[in-house]
């Protein structure tokens, strides 16, 4: 044998794996449409349900319902993560990999660019139904679309490393889409994005509090509601250094947290 | 360097179960190496251990010269392995999907040449999802050899296979095996050691009860024939190491043709049945 071989580069392998998985995606067709009319069509629902002015400001209930989907929409990196790294290890993706040069953080670097892009998606969808349908105002300046961009960065990474801790807990790929839409269903519940933040209970808000998806919803409240929609908030503020350090907080816990419990194999895997 | 495996007391537990217990193996480059045994032998724990996918409780393991408890890259890229089942990538099509892989290693095959040699190059453009049952195994190959390994590891094969499709895919190994690819081989066929293995050894119960070359296994069964005759309407049988000096002075008793006469020895399949303790 010659010298030592030089191995590909693990960004290269990233974008392959990224490429491929986007194209797996893609190719499930049921699931395409379904992923990105769900939003769609909760927004359409709820915002045609309660629609007309809420609170001192005048804001557009709607426009709160829209805010909210774009956060749950951030979120989709929690339930896709969750389910498709559990049928990856169940349907033997994972040890077919680990048995290749393919470096770990590949891997995930392909998840991650795939949840990206599919949550862009969903949220240039909602946006553009929220614009046309129900009046939703984009941010005129830079420092609206920067606040957008780094609510919607920080709390795709949170929701995304908590999603790949979650892809544990299944026992199977099969019992993943059930075990993993629970917590999600819930979460948007008392996250401000099904019910306004304003008529949950305390102790509610409180738990809710310790989860990504509140601060991601009040961020993009901030972003599309401006100074009118504040007073609507609990405390009459967006906040936007909590939310910041909560998405912070998620990120480097959500790391720790998939440190310490990924798991390379199914449980009938010695 | 012409040692590709080597063990020495290697062992693994399961609760009360000892998947593999103290298993020494030596296998040579370029040999194609069957570890032979039926269902819950081992044979899958051992291999595991061989590849890194698991953790052993003891013994020695050395594969292409490095312990496959502490994994490297450059390691995996001389490795080829094929796992006992597999159900990912349904989506690709073959074409896609071993393109794909041969973008993880530094010195990959040619993709299309490799989908000829495991004979998919009508089904390049299908995807995963559609094959059957054997073509998908043939991709599990192609994805196994596209890297260039210099050792390839096949977990039963051919498992669920009908017999045509199964000697096609023996055609497929021995044309590896004949461009130099190591191969361990696992099977609980006989036949399949039989075909395809330079050397065999035999695992029950996580221990080998038996090793050698194929013919080996078969000529330790087959040193005592069983003679037997007819003697006035009596069926008589004996068992010897010598039959034609039996059946010389069987002929000289009875004077010429002995009547009802037979001469046996235990086929193969016999002797490995005795060999795995399921011999009726
Ligand atoms: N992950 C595991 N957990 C518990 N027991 C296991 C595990 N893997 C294998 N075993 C047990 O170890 C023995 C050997 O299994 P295996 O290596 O799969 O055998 P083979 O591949 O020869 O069929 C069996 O009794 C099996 O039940
Ligand atoms: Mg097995």
């Amino acid at each position: 044998m010659t010298g030592p071989l030089r191995q590909p580069p693990a960004i290269r392998l990233g974008l392959a794996r990224a490429a491929l998985e986007t194209r797996m995606f893609f190719r499930e067709k049921d699931a395409v449409v379904f992923t990105l009319s769900l939003p769609i069509v909760l927004l359409v629902i709820f915002g045609s349900i309660f629609s007309g002015p809420m609170g001192p400001g005048g804001v557009d209930v709607s426009q709160l319902y829209v805010a909210g989907l774009i956060g749950s929409a951030a979120m989709t990196g929690f339930q896709n993560l969750g389910i498709t790294i559990a049928v990856d290890r169940d349907d033997g993706t994972l040890k077919r990999l680990a048995g290749t040069p393919l470096p770990r953080a590949s891997y995930f670097a392909g998840k991650a660019l795939t949840v990206l892009l599919v949550s862009l998606l969903q949220v240039t969808v909602l946006l553009i139904i929220g614009v046309t349908l129900f009046t939703l105002r984009l941010p005129s300046g830079p420092s609206g679309w920067a606040t957008f961009a780094w609510v919607f960065v920080l709390g795709v990474l949170g929701s995304s490393l908590l999603g790949v801790a979650a892809s544990s807990l299944p026992r199977s790929g099969r019992s993943a889409g059930a075990v993993i839409a629970m917590p999600f269903v819930v979460l948007q519940f008392v996250s401000g994005v099904f019910v306004p933040v304003a008529v949950l209970p305390d102790w509610l808000l409180n738990i809710s509090s310790l989860f990504p998806l509140k601060w991601m919803c009040q961020g993009f409240r901030s972003v599309f509601l401006g100074e009118a929609g504040a007073a609507l908030e609990r405390t009459g503020s967006y906040e936007l250094d909590r939310v910041a350090l909560v998405l912070g907080a998620w990120i480097a816990g959500g790391l720790l947290l998939c440190l310490t419990t990924f798991r390379w194999k199914s449980r009938r895997d010695g | 360097m012409t040692t590709a495996v080597r063990t020495r007391k290697l062992t693994k537990r399961y609760g009360d179960v000892q998947a593999v217990g103290g298993i020494d193996l030596d296998i040579r480059r370029g040999e194609v190496f069957a570890i032979l045994g039926p269902n819950g032998a081992g044979k899958t724990t051992a291999v595991e251990i061989l590849q890194g996918h698991r953790t052993r409780d003891a013994g020695e393991v050395s594969v292409l010269g490095v312990d496959p408890g502490r994994p490297t890259r450059a390691w995996r890229a001389r490795l080829g392995i094929v796992p006992q089942t597999t159900a990912d990538v349904a989506e690709v099509t073959v074409r896609e999907a071993v393109r794909h892989f041969a973008g993880y290693y530094p010195r990959p095959k040619d993709p299309d040449e490799v989908i000829r040699q495991v004979g998919l190059e009508g089904k390049a453009g299908k995807r995963i999802r559609e094959l059957s049952g054997g073509q998908r195994r043939r991709v599990d190959v192609a994805l196994g050899v596209i890297g260039g390994p210099e050792l390839l590891f096949l977990d039963e094969p051919t498992t669920g296979f009908d017999p045509e499709a199964r000697r096609r895919f023996w055609e497929l190994i021995a044309g590896l095996a004949h461009n130099g690819t190591t191969i361990l081989l696992t099977t609980h066929y006989l036949d399949e050691a039989e075909a395809l293995a330079d050397r065999v050894t035999v695992v029950a119960g996580g221990r080998i009860v038996a090793e050698g070359t194929p013919a080996d296994l078969g000529g330790r069964a087959g040193a005592k024939a069983t003679v037997s005759w007819s003697d006035g309407g009596e069926r008589r049988s004996l068992e010897t190491d010598a039959p034609t000096g039996t059946v010389l002075e069987l002929t000289r008793r009875f004077g010429g043709e002995v009547p009802g006469l037979t001469v046996t020895r235990p086929s193969l399949e016999d002797a490995y049945l005795r060999l795995i303790g399921a011999a009726p």
